[in-house]
C-alpha cells in the first residue's frame, strides 16, 4: 500500500490507492462513478478524500499523471502544452489555497486569462471537486472566453443559442420549417447545427448547401454546421462543400477518441482545411467540439479516473484546437451515468466551470432523457444556474423535443426567458440582424414582431397557396 | 406600457408548416413563454414516456394474450424469467446487471433445455426494455403476424420456448440463446421512449447467440408501433433477415439489410421553401 495518499482523522487513518483513487474518491457523488466502481464507499470517505485534495501541492499534477505519459496522447498533450511561466502566479498553492484563490479578489477576469495556459485538466478537475455550486457559479462568471466567426460569441452579459433543426430523414422541408421558427423566435446566433439522420459525405454535404443558401439570402451574421464526423467533414471540404465548422465529439482519453474513431492529427488537418477556405468574416474559429461526462466509461477507455476528471481533460483536447464553440451534453447519455436532475446539474456547472477556467468556450446541451429522473423543472433550474455563470450559449430546438434524437433539451422559448430573466442578448452582430429584419419589434426586451417579417412573406406565401390547393 | 388591446397569447402565422415536420413549430406564446395549452401537450407527451419506462410490465396480461397464439398446434405458453437487476432503481443504474440471467432464471432454462435436446433455429424473447407499454402493446399483435407468416414459409422453422424476462436489456437474449441451444436469438424489448413515441417496440437478431457479443454482432429493427413501422412490414423485414442470416450463418454488421430503402432525402416531393 502506498501510503502518500493517507488521511487521519481522528483515530482513524484513511488510505487512497494512488492519486486517481483519490480523485475519484473525492468527487461529488454520481451513478457513472459508482458504475466503474470509483466511487467514495461511505459519504464521510468523500469528505476525507476532499480534505486529503485539499492539501495537495498543484505542482503533483505536474510530475504525476493519472494516464501514462507513454501511453496517451492526451496526456502528451497537456504536459507539453503546460506553461510554467503563467502556471508561476499559483505553483505555491494548494488544491485547497487553489479555490480561495480563485473566490479572492485577486482571481480578476485578467488574471484568470493569463493563468490559462499554466493550467492542466487535472488542476481545474480536482478544484472543482472542493466548490459548491454557488462557487463553480462565482468563478466561471469572471472568466472570459470570445471566439469569433461571422459574429462574437462570449462576449460578457451574452447568451448565445444553436439552432438544432434535426429531422428525423433530414427532410428538407421540415428542417427548413424548423430554421424559420427558431430563426422568428430570435435563435441560432451560436450556429445553425443539424445532427445528420443519415451519416455520410453526400448527406452531409446536402444539409451544408441547404444552410448555407439560407444564410447568404437572409444575410445571416452566422455559422451553420453539420455534426457529422470528422472524416466526413474533410471529405466535404474536398468536393468543395461550404463547410463553416467541423464538428467532432471528442473525450479525455486517447482510447475514448480512437473510439470515436480519429485522432488529434485528424483534428489538425480538419482545422487546417477549414482555416484554408477563409469564410469567417469577423474572425477564424472554426471547430466546434461536444463532449460529456460517461462517455470514457462508456468506451470502457477510462483508465480507472471517475467520469468528471476525464471529462476536463477532453477541454485539454478542445482547446488545442482555438474552437468557435464547445458544449457538454449533460443529460444525454443516461441515468447509468448521471442519475437524476441533482446530478446533472452539479455536472453541468462543473463542466461548465473546469472549461471557461481552462479557456474553452463553452456552451452546454441542458438536456435529459426520458428514463432520468429528470424534467423540466430540473431544466429550468440548470438554465437559470448556467445563465448567471456566464455560459456562452444553449441548444434551441422546437418545444424543446428533438424528434431525431428523442431527448429533450432547451426551447427557442427557453432562450428568451432567459435573457429577459437575466438580462443576456445574443451576439451583437445577430441582434442588430433580428433589429434590421424586423424579427423582433423590441431587441431590448426581447419581444419577437406579432407580424411576420417582410423578407419572410414570399416564403411562406408559397406554403398558403399549396395548403389552400388541397 | 402594454397594450390591452393585444391578445394575451400570440399565435405565429407560419404553424402551417407542421405539415412538413412533427417537430412542435409554431407554438405560439403568451409574453415569451409557452402558451397553456402546448405547455400541458408536453407535460402529458413526457408523462406517458415516463409511465413507459415506470409502470411493471403486467406479465399474468400478457402471458394469458400470449396463450390465444399458437405455436404449431400448441398455445404459446411462455417462460418468464428476471435478469440480475432486482428493481426498476437498480436496473437504470446498472445496464450490467440487466444483461445477465438471475442464477434461478439460468437453472430454470438449463434443466428446460436437458429435457429436450432438440435443437431449434430460433428463440423468441420477450424484454421489457425501456418501456412497458411498448411490449405490453406491440408484442402480441406483431407476434400474430410474424407466427403467421413463420408458419407460411416454404421451410418448417423450429422454435424453442418462449421466455418473457423482467428487467432485461436487448444483450440478455445472447445468454438465452444460447442456454436453449437456439440457432438464432430474437429480442422483442421495449425501446427508449421518445415524447412523441413511448412505445416503440425494438426488435434484434443475432445467429448464433451466446453470453458477451456485442452489438455489432445483432441486426436491429427499430420503432415497430402502428404510428411508426407496422407489424406486417417489420415481420417482412425481419424475415430476410431470418433467412440471410441463416444462408450467410452470421448476423450483425456482415448482413446487410437491403430491404430498407435509405431515406436520404425527399427533396423530390419538398423543397426549401425558404430558398426556393
Amino acid at each position: 500500500m502506498n501510503h502518500k495518499y493517507s488521511y487521519m482523522l481522528g483515530q482513524r487513518t484513511w488510505q487512497f490507492r494512488d492519486l486517481a483513487d483519490l480523485m475519484a474518491k473525492a468527487t461529488p457523488a454520481r451513478s457513472g462513478d459508482r458504475l466503474a466502481g470509483v466511487i467514495a464507499e461511505s459519504a464521510e470517505e468523500r469528505v476525507v478524500a476532499q480534505m486529503r485534495l485539499a492539501e495537495l501541492p498543484l505542482r503533483t499534477f505536474l510530475s504525476e499523471a493519472l494516464i501514462p505519459y507513454e501511453k496517451d496522447e492526451v496526456t502528451r498533450l497537456i504536459l507539453d502544452d503546460h506553461d510554467a511561466v503563467a502556471f508561476q502566479a499559483i505553483a505555491h498553492l494548494t488544491v485547497g489555497d487553489f479555490r480561495n484563490w480563485l473566490l479572492s479578489d485577486h482571481a480578476t477576469p485578467e488574471a484568470l486569462e493569463r493563468l490559462r495556459p499554466g493550467l492542466t485538466p487535472e488542476m481545474v478537475a480536482a478544484v472543482s471537486k472542493l466548490m459548491r455550486n454557488q462557487d463553480l457559479i462565482l468563478v466561471s462568471r469572471k472568466c472570459h472566453v470570445h471566439t469569433a466567426f461571422r459574429n462574437t460569441i462570449g462576449l460578457p452579459g451574452h447568451l448565445s443559442t444553436r439552432l438544432q433543426p434535426n429531422h428525423p430523414t433530414d427532410d428538407v422541408a421540415g428542417i427548413a420549417a424548423s430554421i424559420l421558427d427558431g430563426l422568428l423566435y430570435g435563435s441560432g446566433d451560436a450556429v445553425i447545427g443539424i445532427n445528420p439522420a443519415t451519416d455520410n459525405v453526400s448527406q452531409a454535404v446536402k444539409l451544408m448547401q441547404l444552410m448555407d443558401e439560407v444564410i447568404r439570402k437572409y444575410d445571416i451574421p452566422t455559422q451553420s454546421c453539420v455534426l457529422t464526423h470528422v472524416t466526413n467533414t474533410l471529405e466535404a471540404i474536398e468536393q468543395g462543400a461550404p463547410v463553416d465548422l467541423v464538428f467532432q465529439s471528442i473525450g479525455g482519453t486517447e482510447a475514448t477518441n480512437s473510439s470515436f474513431g480519429f485522432n488529434l492529427a485528424n483534428l489538425q488537418e480538419a482545422r487546417d482545411a477549414a482555416l484554408s477556405l477563409n469564410r469567417g468574416t469577423v474572425g477564424q474559429n472554426v471547430m466546434y467540439f461536444e463532449t460529456g461526462q460517461g462517455s470514457s466509461l462508456s468506451a470502457d477507455a477510462h483508465h480507472g479516473l471517475d467520469q468528471q476528471t476525464c471529462e476536463a481533460r477532453a477541454y485539454a483536447v478542445a482547446r488545442k484546437f482555438e474552437p468557435l464553440l464547445v458544449n457538454t451534453v449533460v443529460g444525454f447519455i443516461g441515468p447509468e451515468y448521471l442519475f437524476d436532475g441533482k446530478e446533472i446539474i452539479r455536472a453541468g456547472l462543473e463542466d461548465h466551470f473546469c472549461a471557461k477556467l481552462l479557456g474553452v468556450p463553452m456552451g452546454c446541451d441542458i438536456c435529459y432523457t426520458n428514463h432520468a429522473e429528470a424534467d423540466q423543472n430540473d431544466m429550468d433550474n440548470l438554465l437559470t444556474l448556467l445563465g448567471v455563470a456566464g455560459c456562452t450559449f444553449i441548444m434551441g430546438i422546437p418545444g424543446s423535443d428533438d424528434i431525431m434524437l428523442n431527448y429533450q433539451t432547451t426551447s427557442f422559448h427557453d432562450a428568451l426567458y432567459a435573457r429577459r430573466v437575466l438580462g443576456l442578448k445574443p451576439a451583437p452582430e445577430f441582434e442588430a440582424w433580428l433589429e434590421r429584419m424586423n424579427i423582433f419589434e423590441d431587441v431590448q426586451t426581447h419581444s419577437p414582431n406579432e407580424a411576420l417579417p417582410h423578407a419572410f412573406r414570399g416564403s411562406l406565401k408559397g406554403i398558403a397557396q399549396e395548403v389552400r390547393d388541397e | 406600457m402594454s397594450d390591452q388591446n393585444r391578445p394575451i397569447v400570440t399565435g405565429n402565422v407560419w404553424s402551417a408548416l407542421r405539415r412538413y415536420t412533427d417537430a412542435r413549430i409554431g407554438l405560439g406564446r403568451a409574453g415569451i413563454s409557452l402558451p397553456t395549452s402546448e405547455l400541458l401537450k408536453f407535460q402529458l407527451a413526457h408523462a406517458q414516456a415516463r409511465d413507459a419506462v415506470h409502470l411493471p410490465l403486467d406479465v399474468n396480461r400478457l402471458t394469458a394474450e400470449l396463450s390465444q397464439l399458437s405455436v404449431g398446434d400448441k398455445p404459446l405458453v411462455p417462460e418468464v424469467i428476471h435478469s440480475q437487476a432486482e428493481d426498476r432503481f437498480t436496473y437504470l443504474q446498472r445496464p450490467d446487471l440487466g444483461r445477465r440471467l438471475a442464477e434461478s432464471s439460468r437453472s430454470r432454462l438449463q434443466a428446460l433445455s436437458q429435457a429436450d435436446d432438440s435443437k431449434s433455429d430460433l428463440a423468441i424473447i420477450i424484454v421489457d426494455g425501456l418501456s412497458s407499454s411498448a411490449v405490453q402493446s406491440n408484442v402480441v399483435p406483431f407476434l400474430e403476424q410474424f407466427l403467421a407468416d413463420l408458419e407460411a414459409e416454404p421451410r418448417p422453422w423450429q422454435l424453442a420456448p418462449v421466455t418473457v424476462v423482467q428487467q432485461g436489456r436487448v444483450a440478455i437474449g445472447d445468454e438465452i440463446g444460447g442456454l436453449l441451444k437456439a440457432g438464432m436469438a430474437l429480442v422483442l424489448v421495449g425501446e427508449r421512449p421518445g415524447l412523441s413515441s413511448p412505445d416503440s417496440l425494438g426488435i434484434y437478431l443475432t445467429f448464433g447467440p451466446e453470453s458477451g457479443l456485442t452489438d455489432a454482432r445483432r441486426n436491429c429493427i427499430s420503432n415497430v408501433r402502428p404510428a411508426g413501422l407496422a407489424f406486417a412490414h417489420a415481420s417482412q423485414r425481419l424475415l430476410y433477415l431470418i433467412r440471410e442470416a441463416d444462408r450467410l450463418k452470421l448476423s450483425g454488421v456482415g448482413l446487410k439489410d437491403r430491404t430498407e430503402e435509405v431515406v436520404i432525402d425527399n427533396s423530390s416531393k419538398h423543397q426549401n421553401f425558404l430558398t426556393d
